[in-house]
């Protein structure tokens, strides 16, 4: 039955591989959607990984759904077992109390003392599995299953750009300042949007990522380089 | 060629400055923003002889006021039925006339329609975003919100006296219920939801903005799916929300979400779509993905027709009245 394809009006294709959340189909969305981008079809505007699916939008002029459904299939012969290993992406974070006020929270919630949450924080190993939300918003999975929490009940407003926020297994930074009812465990101070028009969002997805602890003193310094922002 | 400025006295909620959009940017959470109303936005431009990607200032119900404070420079508004009320003079939207120096406009809503445009004949610059000035309302990112107070330089301005007047509206638009594809996440309704979608009507409730419309009518129940993962959205993806309320996902909507969308609208039926007010009703036609293709195919022949007929210049008043006796004179003969 998977993969199975759905039009989406008259300009998009819904490649999907399974109806619940696996490594599985998630490797099989990014390898899709690598295949594509690599060699887009004719009439090809812009593909959308997601958790399970991938969406390829297309000109309706040019070509239709089942033009496309026929190169998917070609693709999908084609693809190799191996799964396509994400860019390995470093990223900085501040946990000072200030700047990470569901610290203590989350680690009230898990029995954890603060300094176990963020050694199990840099311990993990994250994956961008998509973006959604609000531009620049990466879903990571990775969240080590001793630190997790569940959403808040209701969302905290004015949540400033660059938090590093988590809900169950999931963790991002937020690039707006914008209401989440996820918890605040610090502050990075990586721009996501990084001002090259070559290579304007910092992740791809499927790419991993780990964090890497800074101080409050670097972070200020760091934050002020004309750069952020 | 010179440049003209124009001070905006007043702006209201969700006027902002908007180009064709930034595609190609969803896979980073980013969705193309631009026009709500794209061949309004499109009959703009071909009306003033514009290139067809220059920014404008999509004016929303709240109204925009503004004062030429220097120079003088053409303008074409279209989009709805709006009031337009130039240097004492009251018209409606889709018109081109010529603001100089001290002139007002005004530009408000009138009998209907949600979205008006006002296209200049010269170059808006604003903040670019992604290689774009569109302004993507969430975040504010792209050219922004259009403020009182705020001063806007026009430069390269023209006066095109040949294209002055009224421009003919779009009467091509086909006045049916809309048209959607059923799904992609149809599976997770009831048959009854699919059965009340396509036939029951639907109201558009206060809840519309850039990135949404939020309706009003019968429940649209679930079957069963409290939690899907997060799926791709595009603009006219009609989202399911756990009460069973159906909103319309538009120009500034979120790329992925956990929500099951029952439908999606095809692409050119959106435009009118957007012109809808608060309290308006409509109603959804099922149609196939094939069929969709053919539908939309048919209406970009129409549509590129109607856009090369108005961005015809009728010449200036003079011009139009020879033309008008030769053609006069050659059917009497």
């Amino acid at each position: 039955m998977y993969p199975h394809f759905k039009a989406v009006a008259d300009h998009a294709l819904l490649v999907t591989f399974a109806d619940q959340i696996s490594d599985d189909a998630h490797a099989s969305v990014i390898a899709l959607d690598k295949a594509i981008t690599s060699n887009p079809p004719d009439g090809v505007i812009e593909t959308v990984p997601a958790l399970v699916n991938l969406l390829i939008a297309f000109d309706p002029i040019v070509t239709d759904h089942s033009m496309i459904e026929g190169k998917v299939r070609t693709f999908l012969e084609n693809l190799t077992a191996q799964r396509i290993e994400g860019v390995q992406r470093r990223v900085q974070i501040c946990y000072e109390t200030s700047l990470a006020p569901d610290l203590e929270n989350v680690a009230s919630t898990t029995g954890l003392s603060i300094d176990a949450v963020i050694n199990a924080h840099l311990a993990g190993d994250f994956q961008v599995l998509m973006y959604g939300f609000a531009p620049g918003y990466a879903y990571m999975s990775g969240v080590s299953e001793n630190m997790q929490v569940p959403r808040k009940t209701a969302p905290v407003r004015d949540v400033p750009a660059g938090s590093v926020i988590i809900a169950g297994p999931q963790c991002l930074i937020t690039t707006l300042t914008m209401p989440t009812g996820w918890s605040i465990i610090g502050r990075s101070p990586s721009p996501i949007f990084t001002g090259d028009p070559a290579h304007p969002f910092l992740f791809d997805v499927g790419d991993r990522v780990a964090f890497e602890r800074i101080d409050l003193k670097k972070f200020e310094n760091l934050v002020r380089e004309p750069a952020y922002g | 060629m010179a440049d003209a400025e124009l001070s905006v006295t007043f702006a209201g909620p969700l006027v902002t400055f908007q180009d064709a959009g930034r595609p190609g940017n969803m896979r980073y959470g980013v969705a193309a923003s631009g026009p709500m109303d794209r061949l309004a936005y499109d009959t703009a431009h071909a009306a003033l002889g514009n290139e067809p990607d220059l920014t404008v200032i999509e004016v929303s119900l709240g109204g925009l006021m503004l004062v030429c404070s220097k120079g003088s420079l053409t303008v074409a508004i279209t989009g709805g039925d709006f009031v337009v009320e130039h240097a004492g003079q009251k018209t409606s939207s889709w018109t081109i006339l010529t603001l100089r120096q001290g002139e007002k406009l005004a530009i408000r809503a009138g009998k209907a329609g949600s979205w008006a445009y006002l296209a200049f004949a010269g170059a808006l610059t604003t903040d670019d975003w992604l290689g774009s000035q569109a302004t993507h309302s969430t975040s504010g990112f792209g050219g922004g919100a259009v403020q009182a107070g705020r001063s806007l330089v026009i430069s390269d301005t023209n006066l095109r006296d040949d294209r002055l007047g009224d421009i003919a509206k779009p009467e091509f638009i086909p006045s049916g219920p809309i048209r959607v594809v059923i799904g992609p996440q149809d599976q997770h309704f009831t048959s009854q939801a699919i059965e009340h979608f396509t036939s029951a009507t639907f109201s558009v409730t206060d809840a519309y903005d850039r990135m949404g419309m939020r309706l009003s009518g019968p429940a649209l129940e679930l079957d069963g799916a409290l939690s899907i993962p997060s799926e791709p959205i595009v603009r006219g993806s009609v989202q399911v929300s756990g009460d069973g309320v159906p909103t319309i996902l538009l120009a500034d909507h979120q790329t992925t979400g956990g929500y099951p969308k029952i439908a999606t609208v095809i692409s050119c039926d959106t435009d009118s779509l957007t012109q809808l007010r608060a309290g308006q009703i409509m109603r959804f036609v099922s149609i196939t993905g094939q069929q969709s293709i053919d539908e939309v195919r048919n209406f970009a022949i129409r549509r590129k027709q109607y856009l090369e007929e108005v961005s015809i210049a009728r010449g200036s008043l003079e011009q139009r009245l020879m033309r008008e006796n030769l053609i006069h004179g050659f059917i009497e003969g």
